[in-house]
């Protein structure tokens, strides 16, 4: 019993920042068709920003919740990334294919790995404190990380304050208007530069966030944003590319996925996650909540 | 032989339903004017029978053989081709290959990968006097995306014409040309038109080159036929007057 | 892609044809001018150019832009490697054949469900797809070395006529660098060949307008699959050739950031045409090197270079050379 509540949370756990990376992945693509092959490094320099900033700050000894709330500086950072960027790097290319986005983008990937190892070095960084703080916590016989419940905690709430923006406010609607059609939008005089920007800064921020919460975990490592982008089209492709509710449900399985590929097949876990991937395109070609 | 029957051909966007229950019959030969005011459904009907788009219920037989469930592929190989109102052309492609690139296909010769597509005589000259026919030959080295407007259109129907159809659906071939440049063009249509027995359906809005130059005009409305016969029964019908200057008058 | 051009040729056939004889002795000589480890340079120029052409089958002339490439070259090294380990072959043929087959699998398997799509999606998913071999090369370390690799020491070529010497260095930059030539031209040839015939043509179609494609009578979706398993053959044989001369192959070949090393490969060279793709291959090969050799921030430098080639010469190299050469030439 105590196995399965710690499989299960360990699934939520992954999914949870699956979907922190893997929402803004699609949110960003939902509404300008962006793919940004640098997401994952935006998700690495939310982890180093974050790790770096909380550093400062454990050393001159602030208390553990400013520590806590530091996390978001991660995320504020990576925000203040995506504004800069979408008007230099990816405006200037909406006229032309949408494949030219995938080459600069891929460019930005290898100038922020670089940069980060520039900036912080080669080594790991992170910031203990925080598990640390948590300490453990028992739950029906098992007993579990109180840092990762966070974690969980912070990818729900994240998806509902992320659905509640899009579905529940003004901006979220002339978030959805722009998406469905861009140029209808535009005549009704909806400012699209500034949806996209912000758009993407959200997506961003998500990104910034997700690295910056894994961090005390699995630190800042080079490296790590290649990786993730790996797992985060995994969960696109499963959900369906620009669908909020597909990047939920594609966290939740390749969550799940992972945790079970661990412990019972850990050198096939990519390829059966490639295998369900395939076997969901086969069924639905956009997969499960992606529009045609 | 009627060359192409179509039975109660139904098609539904939503809720909207742009064919409702079509049937028609072509006899072989001569050219079909296809008209209607916008959203009639012209160019749905088109999109059936050509097979870009599935019925959602109906038939569609052609030269006594059910296409209905055909892909384009087949469609194409049973010998219907089509324009399109959008011009669609191979862009970063000369005019001569436009064309010859059909005559490839249509002798199916697009699975050679190892002779140059240069070398071949035979496809190249029938490329060159599809071109003549058109009057583009002197821009067969030309990029189709340099050409004109006019131009354009006319490779459009030129590249259909490649494939020596029985069946030929004209989807506004004149639309976006000039008043000066549409009497050429029609004129060459369907000068190769009746020389190549081939038969053709010319959906048009310009009303003087419809009355001009079919031998039957089809008249649709909201889904529907509304009227089907000569040019002169055509013009006497008050509905069709009704309906295609109603949308007009409200224009 | 909407930009993709490619246009009346600039040079007669009678030129090209001197032209690529005049190059090809040019690189014969080459090994008897410039020391082993500049000849080792060239070497990796024309094994990248194969890898460089075979995706630009894809993206210039099919329209579709691959991140999985990576995929179809660690497969043709590895089967290299592993024809050796488990059957202790040796016969750089057989490395090609079982390369080239191997990749010709992996080409059927990704292309089946990869082409169905296009654009950005496609792109994804051959990324995505081509991952699930380089998670095998990673875990399965029993078979495929893991994280250390295979080795691959210098092969037998032609049988043994051309057997190894002791000196190492001097086989890779003669005997082996002329193995490597040849194939490259034969490899360069045949691509030429597709790319020029009725064939090639419908894959221009193709990507110019699929729909259009689809009404003359090209049957779009098998094309592209053709298309994608040639690619995919043409990449493998570029990766079994790379083996022996790196002597080694790890499951960084697999890994998709060398995907995007062929990509930039094309773009840089300029997709748009026929040699651009091999030209973009040996300067991004010392540009690579360059870097390397000058600062840790090699992938910083290479990564503002990509940029401003999206950003400034989408054409690349060769595209806008051949470019200005018009312009003068209507000029004049």
């Amino acid at each position: 019993m105590e196995l399965l509540i710690v499989q299960t949370l360990n699934a939520l756990y992954y999914a949870s920042i699956l979907f922190l990376i893997a929402c803004g992945l699609t949110l960003v693509y939902g509404v300008m068709r962006i793919v940004n092959m640098a997401h994952g490094n935006f998700y690495a320099v939310g982890a180093y920003v974050a790790a770096w900033t909380i550093g400062l700050a454990a050393a001159a000894k602030f208390p553990t919740a400013i520590l806590f709330f530091l996390l978001l500086s991660g995320a504020g950072v990576v925000a203040l990334l995506g504004v800069v960027l979408e008007p230099t790097l990816l405006r200037p290319l909406y006229k032309r294919a949408e494949e030219y986005q995938l080459l600069i983008t891929f460019g930005l990937l290898l100038i922020l790995e670089d940069l980060m190892r520039l900036i912080w070095g080669p080594h790991p960084l992170t910031a203990s404190e925080l598990p640390d703080a948590f300490g453990s916590f028992r739950l029906l016989g098992a007993v579990y990380p109180g840092y990762n419940l966070f974690v969980i905690a912070v990818g729900a709430v994240a998806a509902v304050v992320l659905w509640a923006f899009i579905y529940r406010t003004r901006f979220g609607v002339i978030l959805r208007a722009t998406s469905q059609d861009m140029r209808m939008a535009a005549a009704l005089g909806i400012d699209v530069k500034r949806v996209y920007v912000l758009a993407f800064a959200i997506g961003s921020f998500m990104a910034g966030l997700g690295g910056a919460v894994v961090m005390p975990i699995s630190g800042a490592v080079l490296g790590m944003g290649v990786d993730a982008l790996i797992l985060a089209f995994v969960v696109v492709v499963i959900g369906g590319l620009g669908s909020l509710e597909g990047a939920l449900v594609g966290s939740l399985i390749v969550g799940a996925v992972r945790t079970l590929g661990i412990t019972y097949f850990a050198e096939i876990e990519l390829a059966v996650l490639y295998l369900i991937a395939a076997i969901v395109l086969f069924i639905r070609p956009t997969g499960l909540f992606g529009r045609a | 032989m009627t060359l192409l029957a179509v039975q109660r051909l139904t098609k539904a966007f939503g809720d909207n339903v742009a064919v409702d229950g079509v049937s028609l019959a072509i006899e072989p030969g001569g050219v079909v004017g296809l008209i209607g005011s916008n959203g009639a459904g012209k160019t749905t009907l088109v999109n059936l029978i050509s097979g870009l788009f599935r019925a959602d219920s109906g038939s569609v037989t052609f030269d006594g053989r059910d296409i209905t469930h055909l892909s384009v592929n087949e469609r194409i190989r049973a010998g219907i081709a089509r324009s399109f109102q959008l011009v669609n052309l191979f862009d970063q492609m000369s005019v001569l290959d436009n064309v010859a690139l059909t005559v490839f296909s249509r002798e199916r010769k697009t699975g050679d990968m190892l002779r140059p597509a240069e070398g071949d005589t035979a496809v190249r000259d029938e490329a060159l006097a599809v071109l003549r026919q058109f009057g583009m030959h002197a821009k067969a080295d030309t990029l189709a995306s340099e050409l004109a407007q006019g131009e354009r259109k006319l490779l459009d129907v030129a590249v259909a014409c490649a494939l020596r159809p029985r069946l030929l659906f004209l989807d506004e071939p004149t639309s976006g040309v000039s008043t000066r440049e549409k009497a050429p063009i029609m004129d060459i249509v369907t000068a190769i038109v009746r020389s190549g027995a081939i038969t053709a359906v010319i959906i048009e809005h310009d009303m003087d080159v419809v009355f001009r130059y079919s031998d039957r005009i089809v008249a649709m409305h909201q889904g529907r036929i509304l009227a089907d016969g000569t040019p002169a029964a055509i013009r006497a019908n008050d509905e069709v007057a009704m309906t295609l200057l109603g949308e007009h008058v409200h224009q | 892609m909407n930009a993709i051009a490619a246009p009346a040729p600039l040079a007669s056939t009678g030129l090209r044809l001197w032209g690529s004889a005049a190059a090809v002795l040019v690189l014969a000589v080459l090994p008897w001018l410039l020391d082993p480890f500049q000849t080792l340079q060239v070497s990796y120029g024309l094994i990248f150019g194969i890898a460089a052409l075979a995706f630009n089958l894809l993206l210039g002339y099919t329209g579709l832009l691959s991140f999985g490439h990576a995929a179809f070259f660690g497969t043709g090294a590895y089967a290299a490697a592993l024809l050796l380990k488990y059957l202790g072959v040796q016969s750089m043929e057989l490395y090609l054949l079982g390369g080239v087959a191997a990749s010709l699998v992996i080409g059927v398997v990704m292309g089946a469900v990869c082409v169905r799509y296009t654009k950005i999606f496609f792109a994804i998913l051959a990324l995505a797809l081509s991952q699930v071999l380089w998670s095998l090369a990673l875990k399965f370390f029993w078979v495929s070395g893991g994280t250390d690799g295979l080795r691959v020491p210098t092969p037998m070529l032609l049988g043994g006529l051309l057997a190894p010497v002791a000196d190492k260095t001097a086989f890779l930059a003669f005997q082996y660098y002329y193995y490597v030539l040849v194939v490259f031209v034969v490899a360069v040839a045949a691509m030429w060949l597709i790319v020029r015939s009725p064939f090639g043509k419908a894959l221009q179609a193709i990507r110019d307008n699929e729909v259009r494609a689809e009404f003359v009578g090209v049957r779009v979706r098998r094309y592209r699959f053709i298309a994608f398993v040639a690619s995919a053959g043409f990449t493998g044989l570029a990766g079994t050739l790379w083996v022996p001369l790196n002597g080694l192959t790890t499951p960084d070949i697999l890994y998709w950031p060398f995907s995007g090393k062929i990509v930039f490969m094309a773009v840089l060279g300029g997709f748009k045409t026929f040699l651009g793709p091999i030209v973009g291959a040996f300067v991004y090969n010392y540009l690579e090197t360059f870097a390397v050799g000058y600062t840790i921030y090699w992938q910083l430098l290479l990564g503002v270079i990509l940029v401003v080639l999206v950003l400034a010469i989408p054409d690349g190299l060769v595209g806008t050379a051949i470019k200005l050469v018009r312009r003068s030439r209507k000029a004049a």
